[in-house]
């Protein structure tokens, strides 16, 4: 079964019809890349995924979204559990002004009562996971502000993994970083794909070209075009999608 | 919305045709040196394959040039990588015009082994299908180039032929004929593999104009 589907999913703004009728569904332990020009939906349709878009006033969702075959729409969806297993990664890191320690442990002190010595382990696996514990396993307890950008970004996805999500979903997750830290950052989205389903909205077609197993485009709030992305990227069905990514649109 | 690549692949369409357009006159020549015992001809052609060959290099520069620079996707990288295929193809249609040439020299100073037939009518079929497969890159035309496909299976047929006749009728009754079957039969060899480059040609066309993938699928053709 897929891991994530959506069915029939519509999505308002206000008046705003901002996603129409979206029909996907996602298989686990891939990277799926949403690609489209601004404002076309796809950061909306990631932010339905965990259902960020229910903090914005006047916002009305339709049809269905489903976790492992478990609608994840429905009023009685705990949303604390549901950003645990769906975790957002932003286009600039965000860590909290506390310790890199802290950053890590917030969100399993949060959903469980941890011993100390567990939360330790957390620490240094999560931060294995993306790679920085080598780094940075001699100065937990400084400030994950002084850390670089890049450093900061997978400081972030070591907070998300931290809490053993399901889904990863990236919303322009390297626009703040140099071509180097973006290609390291690739390369820990391959290494992660084996443990979790990642999704990735970005503008940066050849990232997607690059890093992803399926892409979707999106235009004018509609999925128009969604199949394995050496497809899409060589020969794509739709001449709006051939359109987008070889710089004709507009 | 024209775009800088657009001129640029425009640029490398035009600097296709003319290695199409060289690699046609190559056979041309080589044919006419055959038909009419040319030495100077057939000369005409070895010596202007440098330039073919550098004409080449720069194609193949140009289209790295453009994936480098450009990074193009979708119709764009088609046009590009078939470019460059087509290319190499149309190089190996003028070393084997070449190699056509070398065996008129072979040939030229010896007495006719017998009247030519076959190879003349291989050698229509050869530049004809040359001739389709450029025009269908010219003309992005799928189904000009599914045609040269469909016909390369006459060159087979000719080239067998004239190995059959030159074998039984010649070289097995006397060995002596052999300093002028053995040109023959490499020049009847030489027009069948120069069919074979069109239908390359004509396979990697329709991968370009409709993404479809017919070399060695022969059942994904009309």
């Amino acid at each position: 079964m897929p891991k994530v589907i959506t069915k029939n999913l519509n999505f308002w703004y206000g008046t705003f019809h901002a996603l129409k009728n979206i029909n996907s569904a996602f298989e686990a332990n891939r990277i799926i890349a949403i690609i489209g020009p601004s404002g076309c939906g796809k950061s909306t349709l990631l932010r339905v995924f965990n259902r960020m878009n229910d903090l914005i006033e006047g916002v009305r969702t339709e049809g269905g979204v489903f976790l492992d075959g478990a609608d994840i729409l429905g009023a009685q969806t705990d949303l604390v559990a549901l950003r645990k297993n769906i975790g957002m990664v932003f286009q600039r890191p965000n860590p909290f002004p506390l310790s890199i320690y802290e950053n890590i442990v917030f969100g399993p002190k949060i959903h469980n009562s941890i011993k100390r010595d567990a939360l330790d382990e957390i620490v240094e696996e999560s931060l294995k996971s993306v790679l920085l514990w080598e780094d940075l396993k001699d100065k937990l307890h400084k400030s994950a502000l002084g850390l670089s950008l890049e450093q900061k970004q997978r400081l972030c996805i070591a907070r998300l993994i931290a809490v053993k999500p399901d889904v990863l979903l990236m919303d322009e997750p390297c626009s703040a970083l140099d071509p180097q830290a973006t290609q390291r950052i690739e390369e820990l989205m391959r290494e992660l794909k084996n443990n979790y389903t990642i999704i990735i909205v970005t503008h940066n077609m050849q990232q997607a070209a690059r890093v992803s197993d399926d892409s979707g485009f999106m235009l004018l709030g509609e999925l128009i075009e969604f199949g394995i992305t050496q497809d899409i990227f060589t020969k794509p069905q739709d001449k709006r999608t051939e359109d987008y990514i070889t710089g004709r649109y507009g | 919305m024209e775009r800088h690549l657009d001129e640029e692949l425009k640029e490398l369409h035009k600097e296709i045709l003319k290695m199409g357009v060289l690699a046609q006159g190559a056979i041309y020549k080589s044919i006419e040196a055959l038909r009419n015992r040319d030495k100077r001809q057939a000369e005409e052609v070895i010596n202007a394959d440098d330039m073919i060959d550098e004409l080449e290099l720069a194609i193949d520069e140009h289209c790295i040039d453009l994936i480098a620079r450009y990074q193009p996707m979708a119709s764009d990288l088609r046009f590009i990588t078939t470019g460059m295929k087509i290319n190499a193809e149309l190089e190996r249609i003028a070393d084997l015009a070449v190699d056509i040439s070398q065996r008129v020299l072979e040939l030229a100073d010896k007495p006719l082994l017998k009247p030519l037939i076959d190879i003349p009518r291989l050698s229509t079929i050869a530049q004809n299908m040359v001739r389709d497969a450029i025009d269908s890159f010219v003309k992005k035309d799928a189904d000009l180039a599914e045609k040269v496909v469909l016909a390369d299976f006459q060159a087979d047929e000719l080239r067998n032929r004239v190995q059959e006749e030159l074998i039984s009728d010649y070289l097995a009754r006397d060995a002596s004929t052999a300093s002028r079957a053995v040109p023959l039969l490499l020049i009847a060899r030489h027009l069948e593999r120069i069919c074979d480059h069109a239908t390359n040609i004509a396979e990697d066309m329709i991968y370009m104009v409709k993404a479809k993938v017919v070399k060695h699928h022969p059942e994904e053709l009309k």
